[in-house]
């Protein structure tokens, strides 16, 4: 029985993930960072790396889980959470839509229960195309469900962020969602309990300034921004260029912040191992 | 209490000759005695703390310092405290802790530090640290906005027990020259910018986020320092005297809830 569920949860997700990677248009693709053209084929075969540089590329949220989750392990928490408008903020409710219907998410966060390497876990995942991967109440609510689904169930949690930061038009509740977000990690991590964090292109604002930054091993992928605040504004505020690979996962990594950079190929890999490292908790 | 815009609460919230912590301390308490640097790399005069006695009890006062001539604003960075800051901060409310003093921390800050070298020693790393700290300390913390409170810089020192709020102080995720400009890409629109974002002391009451207002004199406190201290100090003593008949895990966990509602249930999808 459970056979057959497992493939079940296999194919859904691999539609999800193939939804998520389906880019329309000519068969050629222009990487932003090399200028080079790669076949589509080359750089979907390639996790969405550039074959040519190593830039990685944006990825949406459920192909993300399937090149890290366990085939046919992904079962998704809360997955029908959507944004509200507190703040009947005009015009919000149709760009919400209008993301929606770009993305066939429902919000900016998918959360899952699936494993790696055979190893259980919850993982998270904010998508980038969703309103920038901003912060949403929403956002902040399906984290912290993850996280205390986590801390309930004595699962280790991986969180992958990508975000913009606050969600404007939510004004003071996404805010809020800093705190709340925050005070759950403090709570799962009494518990001796493993978090992960991995930080991809591009994570700033209060994502950084909350759960992105409070892992107990925070991994990022290669040339990722990482930042409170983005670099236009530091920019504007001190009015000098900023230095070459200013706030990339490499000076992340070099200041002191960031465990390892690790590429998108071996990442799988690297998470299974980390889960397989903290399984005895220290006890053996 | 007054019927004022939210654009012209703003204005008061700026206003040069508004009370700063300096003059909370030497209203609020006695005996202030000021602790400097985060024991790490440096001290940051954006963020003032030490202990003090308020009404005979020891505690622990924190705030965010906005000069009131030209050459304190600088030495202060005009309120805007860098990472160093606000693990300053931290380090006086786990050693308040460890004494077991309350902590009130006093907020004014148009925001973290934007800069190369508060980037480079991890201004949001900072932030975090404090969210995550602050949300399990066993002592009361009551934090109050006093002028402008803004995004994860002024949250940083605001995860408390109680969050209360001056009648004309501001809220917000960020300024509304800085939410208009990201919004439609037009600073000048801040004016409208402030009526959406719901940021007054009213609207943050409203939406649960503030617990308490404490009244301003007509035209704000700077009108009348004097009475707008009285009005305060009452507040503290009262919300103070109401946390300190809880136990430190009761105060966590109150604290954690009141976090958790933030901003849900939001809607299910049919």
């Amino acid at each position: 029985m459970s056979g057959i569920f497992a493939k079940r949860r296999a194919r859904l997700l691999a539609m999800k993930a193939i939804r998520d990677n389906y880019v329309p248009g000519d068969q050629l693709v222009t990487c932003p960072k090399c200028g080079g053209e790669s076949q589509r084929k080359d750089v979907a075969g390639n996790l969405s790396v550039c074959p040519l540089c190593g830039y990685h590329f944006p990825i949406g949220a459920y192909y993300r889980l399937s090149t890290i989750l366990d085939p046919g392990s992904f079962r998704e928490l809360n997955g029908k959470l959507s944004a509200a408008d507190p703040l009947s903020f005009p015009g919000y409710g149709e760009k919400q839509r209008a993301a929606q219907r770009k993305t066939g998410l429902t919000e900016a966060a998918v959360t899952a229960m699936g494993s790696v390497g055979g190893r259980k876990c919850v993982a998270g995942v904010l998508d980038s195309r969703f309103l920038m991967g901003s912060m949403s109440a929403a956002v902040g609510e399906k984290i912290t469900l993850a996280i205390e689904y986590a801390a309930k169930n004595k699962l280790p949690l991986i969180l992958f962020s990508a975000s913009g930061g606050a969600r404007m038009q939510e004004g003071i509740l996404s805010l809020m969602q800093m705190a709340k977000t925050s005070a759950a990690l403090a709570r799962f991590s009494e518990k001796g309990l493993l978090y992960i964090s991995v930080l991809t292109d591009p994570t700033t604002g209060g994502v950084t300034a909350s759960f992105a930054s409070l892992g107990d091993i925070i991994l990022a992928e290669p040339g990722a921004l990482i930042g409170f605040a983005g670099p236009r504004v530091i920019q504007q505020t001190i009015g000098e260029t900023l230095p070459e690979g200013f706030q990339r996962a490499e000076y992340q990594e070099e200041h002191g912040f960031v465990d390892a950079v690790v590429p998108r190929g071996e990442l799988r890999e690297t998470l299974g191992r980390l889960l397989r490292l903290h399984e005895k908790g220290g006890r053996s | 209490m007054s019927r004022l815009t939210a654009a012209e609460r703003v204005g008061i919230a700026r206003h040069p000759q508004r009370p700063n912590i300096t003059d909370y301390i030497q209203a609020l308490f006695t005996d202030f005695f000021e602790q400097k640097g985060d024991r790490l790399c440096r001290e940051d005069p954006a963020v003032l703390g030490g202990i003090a006695l308020y009404h005979g009890r020891p505690v622990t006062v924190i705030g965010t310092r906005k000069g009131k001539t030209a050459e304190e604003s600088l030495r202060c960075n005009f309120g805007m405290p860098g990472p160093e800051g606000y693990r300053k901060a931290l380090r006086l409310m786990k050693q308040a802790e460890k004494f077991r003093r309350p902590v009130f921390t006093f907020i004014d800050t148009s925001g973290a530090y934007p800069g190369l070298e508060a980037e480079a020693r991890g201004q949001g790393e900072a932030i975090a640290r404090n969210l995550m700290e602050m949300s399990r300390l066993t002592v009361p913390v009551i934090a109050v906005i006093t002028g402008e409170g803004n995004s994860g810089g002024a949250l940083a020192l605001a995860v408390a027990d109680r969050v209360l709020m001056l009648e004309n102080a501001v809220y917000a995720i960020l300024s509304p020259e800085g939410f208009a400009s990201i919004l439609w890409r037009d600073a000048g629109r801040h004016a409208e910018a402030c009526d959406l974002m719901k940021l007054t002391a009213p609207d943050l009451l409203a939406l649960g986020v503030a617990d308490d207002i404490i009244p301003e004199p007509e035209g704000g406190a700077h009108l009348s320092p004097e009475w707008t201290f009285r009005e305060l100090d009452r507040a503290l003593s009262r919300h103070l005297a109401a946390l300190l008949k809880e136990s430190g895990p009761g105060l966590v966990s109150s604290r954690y809830q009141k976090f958790r509602k933030m901003g849900g249930p939001p809607k299910e999808e049919s």
